[in-house]
């Protein structure tokens, strides 16, 4: 019994308006968007008259970062809920491979290839889930073998069916498809048609915007971030997933299907893996085994960016959006100023360093009495 | 107290893992208003009958009665639903969720409609506020994190939770134990008010200056069965305390003391270090710290 605690037992001395500054900087993406904004302010200047901040820069980066930002937001989600999913990488790969091996070589129609593919990942996210949560091992070990399982699967499938490790001619089979558009070609092109013909926006030589809309990736980035941040913040589910990352014995107590909760987030990584597999694999028009290497790692690295603690219980899915954001700004803006791009990785791992620095110091204080 | 049937009735229930006896024929009843003091040493099978009646485990063998029906829990949350509620001892508290979150944890309210439905935090917010307001607790922010809040603060946001929740059975394991004079007395009148209330309530703890004032009959566990249910006017206060802790170790533990005191004392004359004078004052202290719980 600490003499702290009987203390403050009593009293309202102890009461303290909390500054809206302090209530801000105890937000859990506070790190991310600060320093998304730094880095968009660094290179502004760093990469000033190169384009980056051109309308098609913009979309450069946005996309890049999108791409990120749709695993990173369900890896958010999962990590809160206290678990980590290392599969998400070879999922990348591998639901590519599901998608183009059917409607390729198979001849299905694209959107019975996806609705295979995203059923697959999922089922994979089931399994992922319900081993981590019946024999209580690590997912970190548990999603580690689905990291090799996948990838080896990735590489053996194609090379079974089609005797090669990539396979092209996807874009054939997506003319006249009505799932396909949900995962390639860009939303709202009649507004910034709009824009460009009252002169707001960049017209190329041929009259047409320089930007044709917002591509899709970024529109499932943005749609995602929201999703996953109302179901936090708003709802039952969300409450839920903090509490099994909290302490999931005592949100079993309390009647949290704690199992239920975590099975479902492991299926929404997944599920996230095939929406950046099928982004991909339409933008490009071809799967390829090697897809998605490391991003599994990167994920956690704009989750941890974004505030979450690796233990879980804590963190926000606007916080991983933008380490996602932090992610493509510098890695276009690498491009951009015609820094040696070896960079990079050296920038990375330093944020993570002082991500995690900066969350351990704002865990501490969130616990403090204020 | 009452001829209705209890509000929850043990028969004659076992519970093994494996080969392991934890608990065996312990026969237990409490009814609404009544408070019954769980006693046992460590390892007794206090947790593991608690775990039991909360639906944490379930019976291996024997009956669990509830408002004199059976009753068959599946999970904890059968439990909850059917009015038992439990503050366990790290009291499924989340240090880094707030209060609220903490509170309606697993019975979020919710308005709204199909995927529009949302936890209505406005209205959750306030009911913690209030709630935590009738047991005297002035929160100053119902957003802060629990992990905030004094152990007496939280155990008490544990307990109100489990009463707003329309708990008819409340069970609290240990919930003094860790807690200081003034906060466990804010507990123990809170335990009253309950009792007040018509609950019936399992009190587990080791410490007899806060079991015999809230307590109406003492149950004794030792290594895993009952030795037997005692109503307060059949036992004293020191015939408790050497029910639960052994008096005799105590005695024994006493005289060993004054042994060690007079030991050191002796070789004080010699060294003058500091370590008589807090020998010294182990025994006299010895009420001081059964008051927090040791």
């Amino acid at each position: 019994m600490s003499e702290a605690t009987l203390n403050k037992d009593t009293g309202d001395e102890r009461l303290q308006r909390v500054s809206p500054v302090k209530k801000t900087l105890s937000r859990p993406e506070f790190g991310a968007v600060s320093g998304a904004i730094l880095v968009l302010a660094f290179f502004a200047v760093a990469a000033s008259g190169t384009g980056m901040f051109s309308g098609s820069g913009i979309v450069n980066f946005l996309e890049v970062s999108a791409q990120l930002g749709i695993i990173a937001v369900a890896a958010a989600l999962l990590m809160i809920g206290g678990e980590f999913d290392l599969s998400i990488g070879s999922m990348i790969g591998f639901a590519g491979i599901l998608i183009a091996i059917p409607a390729v070589q198979f001849g299905w129609p694209l959107w019975a290839a996806l609705l295979f593919a995203f059923s697959f990942a999922m089922a994979v996210g089931f399994v992922n889930g319900m081993l981590v949560v019946k024999t209580g091992l690590p997912s970190f070990i548990v999603t580690l073998g689905f990291l090799f399982i996948l990838r080896g699967l990735a590489i053996g499938l194609p090379r079974l069916f089609a005797n090669r490790t990539q396979i092209g001619g996807v874009h054939d089979t997506m003319a006249g498809d009505w799932l396909a558009p949900l995962f390639s070609g860009y939303v709202g092109t009649g507004l910034f048609q709009w824009l460009a013909d009252i002169g707001l926006l960049a017209t190329n030589f041929a009259g047409n915007p320089a930007v044709e809309g917002i591509p899709a990736s970024v529109a499932w980035w943005v749609a995602l971030t929201a999703m996953a941040t109302w179901v936090l913040l708003g709802t039952r589910f969300g409450n839920w997933i903090f509490a099994c990352g909290g302490d999931k014995n005592a949100a079993r107590n309390v009647g949290v299907p704690v199992n239920t909760v975590k099975v479902s987030l492991f299926m929404f990584t997944a599920f996230s893996a095939a929406i950046y597999a099928a982004l991909q694999v339409m933008d490009t028009g071809s799967a390829d085994s090697m897809r998605g290497m490391l991003k599994e790692l990167e994920a956690i690295i704009a989750v941890v960016i974004g505030g979450a603690l690796l233990t879980g219980g804590y963190g926000s899915a606007i916080g991983a959006s933008f380490g996602a954001l932090i992610f493509g700004v510098v890695q276009m803006g690498i491009f951009y100023t015609g820094i040696n791009t070896d960079w990079f990785q050296v920038f990375l791992g330093a944020m993570l360093l002082i991500a995690v620095l900066f969350n351990n110091y704002v865990r501490k204080k969130a616990l403090e009495a204020k | 107290m009452s001829s209705q049937a209890p509000m929850i009735e043990m028969r004659n229930v076992d519970k093994r893992f494996g080969s392991v006896i934890a608990i065996s024929d312990i026969s237990m009843k409490v009814h609404r208003g009544e408070v019954m003091c769980l006693l046992g040493d460590n390892g007794a099978g206090k947790s593991t009958l608690i775990k039991t009646l909360s639906g944490v485990h379930k019976p291996s063998n024997g009956e669990l009665l509830v408002d004199g029906k059976p009753a068959d829990y599946q999970s904890p949350s059968d439990a909850l639903d059917a009015g038992i509620a439990t503050v366990f001892q790290d009291l499924a508290m989340i240090p880094l969720m707030s209060i609220t979150r903490n509170f309606f944890m697993g019975r979020e309210p919710t308005v709204g409609w199909g995927p529009f439905k949302r936890v209505d935090w406005k209205y959750a917010d306030r009911v913690a506020m209030e709630e935590m307001g009738k047991i005297g607790i002035d929160v100053r922010d119902p957003s802060q994190p629990v992990g905030t809040l004094s152990g007496g603060e939280r155990q008490c946001v544990a307990i109100a939770r489990a009463v707003y929740f329309g708990a008819k059975v409340l069970i609290l394991d240990e919930p003094t134990s860790a807690l200081g004079v003034k906060q466990a007395s804010v507990v123990l009148r809170y335990i009253a008010k309950a009792r007040a209330d018509g609950l019936a309530v399992i009190f587990i703890t080791h410490n007899v200056h806060h079991a015999y004032p809230v307590a109406d009959a003492f149950t004794l566990l030792k290594r895993g069965s009952s030795l037997g249910t005692f109503r307060k006017d059949e036992v004293s206060r020191e015939e408790v305390l050497n029910m639960m802790a052994g008096g005799a170790e105590l005695e024994s533990l006493d005289a060993e003391l004054s042994e060690f005191q007079r030991n050191e004392q002796h070789d004080d004359e010699i060294t003058e270090g500091s370590l008589p004078a807090s020998a010294a004052h182990g025994p006299q202290s010895s009420g001081a710290r059964l008051a927090t719980g040791y």
